[in-house]
């Protein structure tokens, strides 16, 4: 048996909703980019100063600008229809946005500092750069469940 | 979680690896094809590019087929299966000059397939939400 469309919303919506999901969807692209490259310049040990530079730079210039326009049409979207926010879903939105956003911050100072030393190896901080960014990513997996299931 | 939850979920999930897809591309492609980001990035970008694209085609269609408030001529879904097949298009293009090995700034257009990707991909994204004509 088919079901009801279980998403209608109010028009009002679409705008914030549209940001929130691509700057969501932009946030995890670049996530993604900076595993790969980290990953790369752990596995290969060439190329790791193009490498770190590049991930520093997807950091600074693609993770956090992304997530400033993920979190504005969230709190867009609530403004708007006030919705409870002691919801469960809503509480995983808001402890994976916030505890991601301090992950994010301090892969981009380890990343920074892995770029600057321009070494052979990324070192261990280049390694903590590549493990945020995996946990990151699996995160917003989480996020994006919830966002998606609504559990109650 | 019903199917419906469960189809939605694996949709956007799919449209997110989509995106990690193309961002990967675009950072290949715009960020002065160095061989090293190359050869970090390109096998990611293809993998996600294409799981991203087949998650987001069948999902979608099971989606459209499971709820009853949406058919497969809906004006929106047309549309999105046409942005679909002209984002895939220049995504297969991209991907198999790349994976021969061809330098990314010795592929002519390069920088056209991308853009061509990004802006499906963008009208996708607000097809999606604004769903025009439903």
């Amino acid at each position: 048996m088919g079901v009801m469309i279980a998403a209608i919303r109010p028009g009002h919506w679409d705008l914030p909703l549209f940001l929130h999901v691509a700057g969501a969807m932009l946030l995890v692209g670049a996530l993604v980019v900076v595993v790969a490259t980290m990953a790369a310049a752990m596995r290969n040990g060439e190329g790791v100063e193009v490498l770190t530079r590049l991930a520093f730079r997807t950091l600074l210039i693609g993770v956090l600008p992304a997530y400033v326009l993920m979190r504005v049409g969230a709190e867009w979207i609530l403004s708007e229809e006030g919705v409870p926010d002691d919801l469960s879903w809503i509480g995983i939105g808001y402890g994976v946005a916030d505890g991601g956003l301090l992950l994010a911050i301090i892969a981009t100072v380890l990343a920074w500092r892995v770029a600057r030393r321009g070494a052979a190896r990324p070192g261990g901080a280049g390694r903590a750069v590549f493990v945020l960014a995996a946990l990151l990513v699996l995160a917003y997996g989480v996020a994006i469940w919830a966002m998606a299931t609504k559990p109650a | 979680m019903s199917l419906y939850d469960w189809l939605l979920f694996l949709h956007l999930i799919a449209a997110f690896l989509l995106v990690a897809g193309l961002v990967a591309y675009a950072v290949v492609v715009y960020g002065g094809g160095e061989a090293v980001v190359s050869r970090a990035l390109v096998p990611a970008a293809s993998a996600l590019w294409n799981a991203g694209g087949l998650g987001v085609i069948v999902f979608g269609v099971w989606l459209a087929l499971e709820v009853d408030g949406y058919e497969l001529w809906d004006a929106w879904i047309i549309a999105a299966i046409v942005l679909w097949f002209v984002g895939s298009g220049a995504g297969g293009q991209l991907g198999a000059a790349m994976r021969q090995g061809t330098p990314v700034r010795a592929i002519d257009a390069s920088r056209r397939l991308v853009a061509v990707m990004a802006l499906a991909t963008l009208l996708l994204l607000l097809d999606m939400i604004f769903k025009p004509w439903a």
